[in-house]
């Protein structure tokens, strides 16, 4: 059948090509996003210590090599002016030196294990954090924002920062530390060599940089057009249908089309740009190389320095550009990572709710009486849509709330769960103002159907005895039986341990009797109907109906309904206009009344009367 | 991926040819710089150098640096113009392809997946044709060549480094294996991730509502630690590559410089040595060159395997066939081509299965729509109803049976002209980025006659009477710009009813010979629904309607109604026959009319 259930959020980019790929996003505040970041890496202060430690020991055990080498040079080139060859000498240092070098790759190793414990130690708990604050941000806040945006803070975002913890952080480290030691040994060996390295490697650096701030204009233009592009693609695969039917195939090419372009110059000017790192770092390394080779070879032959420091410093200049191409790739890596930790942080720090602990934990509705009195509420302070409601429903009550889209309805359920908070008035139950229960404990007096059947991945039993506890096997099948899904469910192969995800899946109607049936299990005083009945087709309705008949009685429950058919038999009836109740009564009542609930109720069968 | 490889174009592999070229040139260049090095030392160690003679192998050697450097950009140049223009190809073929689909196939893949494989896929190809294959080529070539400059040397430390080569390709590989399965099961653990959070997402009021705040952060921890383990395993296997190619192309200098020194020791001569001595400064160049070359390629086992999963991903949607194809008839070539009763829908014992359902969702349907006829269609939840109308403007194929429109069969029309006859409005309406306008004029209509009242008008005209039909013309009248007022993307600026109205403008704005209503009033309140549907009675002109609805009131006026169940026509004929001999349409009826309203009936 048609999948609509087609979301945003299901699209997740995960980019593997590191940040040279990725455009290049400037953090609003730098320093404090990485201080956040920081303040999670806390727990693990230990492990970090022990990266710093190894990556500085790695570097100095690497460091020790060429000094080595030049013992060993300058034993070869006096062997060759004539004096013996000190062999077992020779052999003796070469051992040093590789054991060495094998300290320095085991140091290496251990720092990037432990880094990428506590990397990916730290996505997890950013993870954990975001999914755990959903449920203490107030909905009015989580209503206004898109799903997708929030998934991909949770993928892209954080794999963005692990990334650059795991790889951009530590090579910024190593960088650094390489960069200072190697610069020290050069100096230590030979001053005036080391000078003519530095600068050779400086004037590499420069051009780095003049590539780096052009190539930002190119990454920003493709970033762009890359959401463009990505964002017809997804409006003309999920409107596909439309499309089809309306001969909108070849406007949605042109435009395809003529993104597609615009993408194609930006990307390749970006690639190009951004290759040019490569081939620059190649010509330092190589200037450096022959820098050396030649001034070293001067000195050599005034004999200023032994043929042994211009091999050590061969691979000086080796150790020594390294870090300056991946210093500079560090900084655009953390960049990125800022700005991931900025959106990241900025949801972290969304206001919660107020804490209730203080608040009355455990209060049961007895009577199940709820009463509204002046009740004012609005989304936004500046627009009030519920106007000074006032209203009891009385112990055991089948109260309705009908009226025409828009009117609120659904308002009074956001209310009654405190999902929102009122502007003023108030809600009591059994006496007790609801806001002087905890929202858990409001919710705990509900049970409650709503009009998208939400199910999540598990097996049918979990799904219905969801959120209750001490729920029989026995209690589930009769909820089953009830709302006529038993023999369905038992014909499964697996019965009530059918799991629910995507390869299996009901149908919106069975979806709609199975959260029925949540709430039969739920046994709560209060029920809310929100639509209960919207997917259930007609003939499947009765049986809903029937149930529900039984399930209504002996608690107080509100029932908001599109179809009128579906409330007749209601004890009272508010029907509700732009957020006002207009009028209140019997099915009975109303219709004599003949105001707008029996012109809404009419409308339903104008056609037979002009037939 | 080598399927991939297919899709290159010949002006791909030109510009691919000449970047090869160029990395040849480029390596050679790199390697020859070494060359000079061992005239300097001999220089030098021959006390012969004097600081013209070095200064002068010193520009040369500057110069192939620069050589180097410049035909690396010029290389990169090629290959950054290369892949772009690749992607740019292959995310057309893809969108191209996607066009042709029907529902079937979309229903098949799923759109989200399509999504992300006509964009992130694509970005996934594009990186690895744009570094993965440079490299590639480039690793090979500069071992080959720095192998056969050393093979003139002395064969022991040939040996060393061909032993060292081996040592860390076999390392590379034997990760590789380790590692992938655990990448590829990281890629399911994300889905996972994600699955689990948006669930919270979507329940978020049903988890509230149950107190289950708790329970569903048990669920995502588990799926939150799996990734984190998996991903811990994975890349700790990876991490061991840098650190085996730092050690290897460190130790093997040292080896070959202790493996000059028994050389020279052996040699016996000054010259002798000495020519072992400058050759040995060379060759640890080379060496070390050389497995920088390898562990370049370290980069590409990293990429690949994600590339691959892409390839195989896109491929799998540049092979799928469609399954509609479309016909050749427009329904106007004359004779017996041309249509024999404008606005007529037939059915003709038409059966519908699903691929790879097990029974039928509509199974021998026959019927009949005359020009200017409003049929009604109900039935319960998946009696067949939006099956049966998709059939019409061919979004899926019938199995067996035909359907007829205009008195041709729609497998025989050229699938525009068949559907520029037709106004299919669905029942979860779909805007598009744009204007008001764009969306209400949403579309081509290329052949057929319209139905509705005058061709004179202007398009304003044209839009706003669309608009006033729908019952949209309240809500547009209050938006900036009314029918210049922007829509954003999916409608989101929009309300759900608002949303549907305008989707239904867009079927009205079409004037066409059929009208199919897929249960399109379902969101709109009694009293709108009513107002629109007298609008378009007054204004449809000679169009045929088929309205498919869940609500009798919606087709109690139909000239026919047509009440299926389990995909089987039970009942036909006006409300009243079937109050009187349908049970199905009784049993319906029942539950939304009051007994005084049938009896009224």
């Amino acid at each position: 059948m048609a999948k609509e259930s087609y979301q945003l959020g299901q699209v997740t980019m995960r980019s593997s090509g590191g940040p040279r790929g990725r455009a290049m996003e400037k953090p609003h505040d730098f320093k404090k996003a990485w201080r956040q970041i920081l303040h999670y890496a806390k727990p693990y202060r230990i492990q970090i210590i022990a990266v710093l430690t190894l990556a500085v020991g790695a570097v100095l055990f690497s460091l020790f090599g060429p000094n080595q080498l030049k013992n060993i040079t300058n034993m070869i080139v006096d062997g060759l002016n004539g004096a013996s060859m000190n062999l077992p000498k020779i052999l003796r240092i070469s051992i040093v030196a590789v054991a060495l070098y094998l300290m320095s790759a085991a140091m290496m190793y251990f720092q990037n294990y432990l880094t990428t414990m506590t990397a990916t130690r730290i996505n997890h708990d950013l993870r954990r954090d975001i999914s755990g604050k959903i449920n203490h941000i107030p909905l009015s806040r989580l209503d206004q924002s898109s799903f997708g945006d929030l998934l991909s803070r949770v993928t892209n975002d954080i794999d963005t920062i692990g990334e650059s913890l795991s790889h951009s952080a530590v090579q910024m480290i190593r960088g650094l530390v390489t960069f200072l030691f190697a610069t020290v040994a050069m100096l230590l060996t030979n001053v005036p060599l080391a000078l003519v390295a530095l600068a050779s490697s400086m004037l590499g650096f420069l051009f780095m940089k003049i590539i780096i701030t052009k190539s930002q204009k190119y990454f920003v233009l493709r970033q762009r057009y890359l959401g463009e592009m990505n964002g017809h693609i997804e409006e003309m695969y999920a409107g596909h249908t439309i499309v089809k039917s309306y001969n909108g195939e070849q406007d949605s090419l042109e435009r395809f089309e003529e993104l597609n372009e615009k993408l194609y110059v930006n990307n390749y000017m970006s690639q190009f740009l951004s290759g040019m790192m490569m081939p620059f770092m190649e010509f330092v390394g190589n200037l450096g190389y022959l820098m050396v080779c030649v001034v070293g070879a001067i000195m050599t032959s005034h004999d200023l320095i032994s043929f042994g420091t211009i091999i050590a410093f061969i691979i000086y200049v080796k150790i020594f550009t390294q870090p300056l191409g991946m210093v500079s790739q560090a900084v655009t890596a953390l960049q990125s990572a800022a700005a991931a930790a900025e959106r990241v942080f900025a949801f972290l720090e969304e206001k919660e709710m107020e804490d209730e602990s203080d608040k009355q934990q455990d209060f049961r509705a007895e009577r199940g009486e709820v009463v509204f009195d002046h009740v004012n509420f609005g989304y936004t302070p500046d627009r009030t849509i519920i106007h000074d409601f006032s209203f009891t429903a009385h112990s055991g009550m089948k109260v309705a709330i009908v009226g025409p889209t828009g009117a609120g309805k659904t308002t009074m359920v956001n209310l009654l769960m405190r999902f929102y908070e009122l502007h003023s008035g108030e809600i009591r139950i059994d006496g007790t103002n609801i806001t002087d229960l905890s929202r858990a404990n409001v919710r705990k007096l509900f049970a409650m159907v709503l009009q998208d059947t939400w199910l999540f991945e598990g097996t049918i039993r979990d799904n219905i005895a969801y959120g209750s506890h001490n729920v029989t096997d026995e209690e589930i099948h009769e909820a089953c039986r009830r709302v006529g899904l038993h023999r369905y469910i038992r014909s499964l192969k697996d019965g009530y341990d059918t799991v629910i995800n995507d390869a299996f899946s009901l149908s919106a109607g069975q979806r709609q009797l199975m959260t029925i049936a949540r709430a039969m299990v739920s046994k709560k005083p209060l029920l809310i109907l929100d639509e209960a009945t919207s997917s259930v087709d007609t003939r499947t309705e009765q049986l809903v109906q029937d149930a529900m008949e039984e399930l209504t009685k002996g608690r107080t429950s509100f029932t908001i309904a599109h179809r009128l058919s579906t409330i007749r038999n209601a004890d009272v009836i508010l029907v509700m206009k732009d957020g006002d109740i207009v009028e209140q009564g019997t099915h009975r009542d109303l219709l004599a009344k003949n105001g707008f609930y029996a012109e809404l109720w009419n409308s339903q069968f104008v056609n037979a009367v002009s037939i | 991926m080598r399927k991939m490889l297919s899709y290159m174009q010949a002006k791909h592999w030109r510009l691919f040819g000449i970047s090869v070229v160029l990395m040849f040139l480029q390596v050679f260049l790199d390697l020859k710089l070494p060359d000079y090095m061992s005239g300097i030392t001999e220089m030098v160690q021959t006390g012969t150098a004097t600081t013209g003679a070095l200064l002068r192998d010193g520009s040369f050697m500057l110069l192939c640096a620069l050589g180097t450097t410049a035909t690396a950009i010029a290389g990169n140049f090629c290959s950054s113009k290369m892949s772009a223009s690749f992607s740019q190809n292959l995310r057309s073929r893809i969108f191209h392809k996607v066009q042709t689909f029907s529902k079937e196939e979309i229903d098949r893949f799923s759109t989200a997946s399509l999504i992300t494989r006509s964009t992130n896929d694509v970005v996934q190809i594009q990186n690895f044709v744009s570094r993965g294959l440079r490299m590639i080529v480039r690793a090979p070539l500069l071992v080959g060549l720095a192998l056969y400059k050393m093979s003139m040397r002395y064969w022991q430390w040939t040996a060393a480094t061909a032993v060292t080569v081996v040592m860390v390709a076999a390392v590379i590989v034997i990760l590789i294996k380790f590692a992938h399965p655990r990448f590829r099961r990281m890629q399911k653990l994300t889905d996972e991730v994600n699955r689990s959070m948006r669930e919270n997402m979507t329940g978020m009021r049903v988890i509230r509502a149950y107190n289950a705040e708790q329970y569903q952060m048990d669920n995502f921890e588990t799926a939150n630690t799996n990734l984190m383990e998996n991903e811990q395993k994975a890349r700790n296997i990876m991490r061991l590559m840098p650190s085996t190619n730092q050690f290897a192309t460190n130790a093997l200098t040292v080896v070959i410089y202790c493996i000059g020194a028994y050389l020279i020791a052996a040699s016996g001569s000054y010259t002798l040595g000495l020519a072992v001595f400058t050759d040995m400064v060379v060759f640890s160049t080379y060496a070390s060159k050389m497995l920088m070359g390898i562990s370049s390629l370290e980069m590409v086992f990293n990429m690949l395997p994600r590339a691959a999963t892409s390839a195989e991903r896109i491929n799998e949607i540049l092979a799928t066939e469609p399954g509609i194809m479309s016909g050749t008839k427009t329904g106007e070539e004359g004779g017996a081509g041309s249509v024999s009763e404008p606005g007529t829908v037939e059915f003709r014992h038409v059966s519908f299965r699903y691929p790879e359902a097990s029974e039928n969702a509509l199974s021998d349907i026959s019927f009949t729509a005359k020009s200017g006829e409003t049929i009604g269609i109900i039935g319960s939840t998946a009696s067949g109803k939006t099956s049966l109308v998709s059939l019409i403007p061919r979004l899926y194929e019938a199995t067996e049976g035909e359907v007829l429109v205009d008195g041709i069969n729609v497998r025989e029309y050229d699938c525009e002209a068949l559907r520029s006859r037709l106004s299919y409005v669905t029942q979860t309406a779909v805007l598009f980025t744009g204007t008001v306008a764009s969306n209400v004029g949403y579309g081509r209509k290329t052949v057929g006659k319209t139905a509705g009242q005058s061709k004179t008008r202007t398009d304003e005209q044209k839009l706003w009477s669309a608009v006033d039909i729908s019952q949209a013309r309240e809500f547009v009248d209050r938006m900036e710009g009314k029918l210049q007022a922007p829509v954003m993307r999916g409608g989101s600026n929009v309300s759900g009813g608002q949303k549907q109205r305008l989707s239904i403008a867009r079927g009205v704005y079409r004037e066409p010979e059929i009208f199919i209503f897929d249960d399109a009033f379902s969101a709109l309140d009694y009293k709108t629904d009513r107002a629109l549907r007298e609008a378009l009675r007054k204004n449809a002109g000679t169009a045929t309607s088929i309205i498919v609805a869940s609500r009798i009131a919606t087709i109690r006026d139909a000239d026919r109604i047509l009440v299926l169940d389990e995909g089987h026509i039970v009942g036909e004929g006006t409300h009243e026959e079937l109050l009187r001999d349908c049970k199905v349409y009784q049993e319906i009826a029942y539950t939304q009319l009051t007994e005084e309203e049938l009896k009224i009936g």
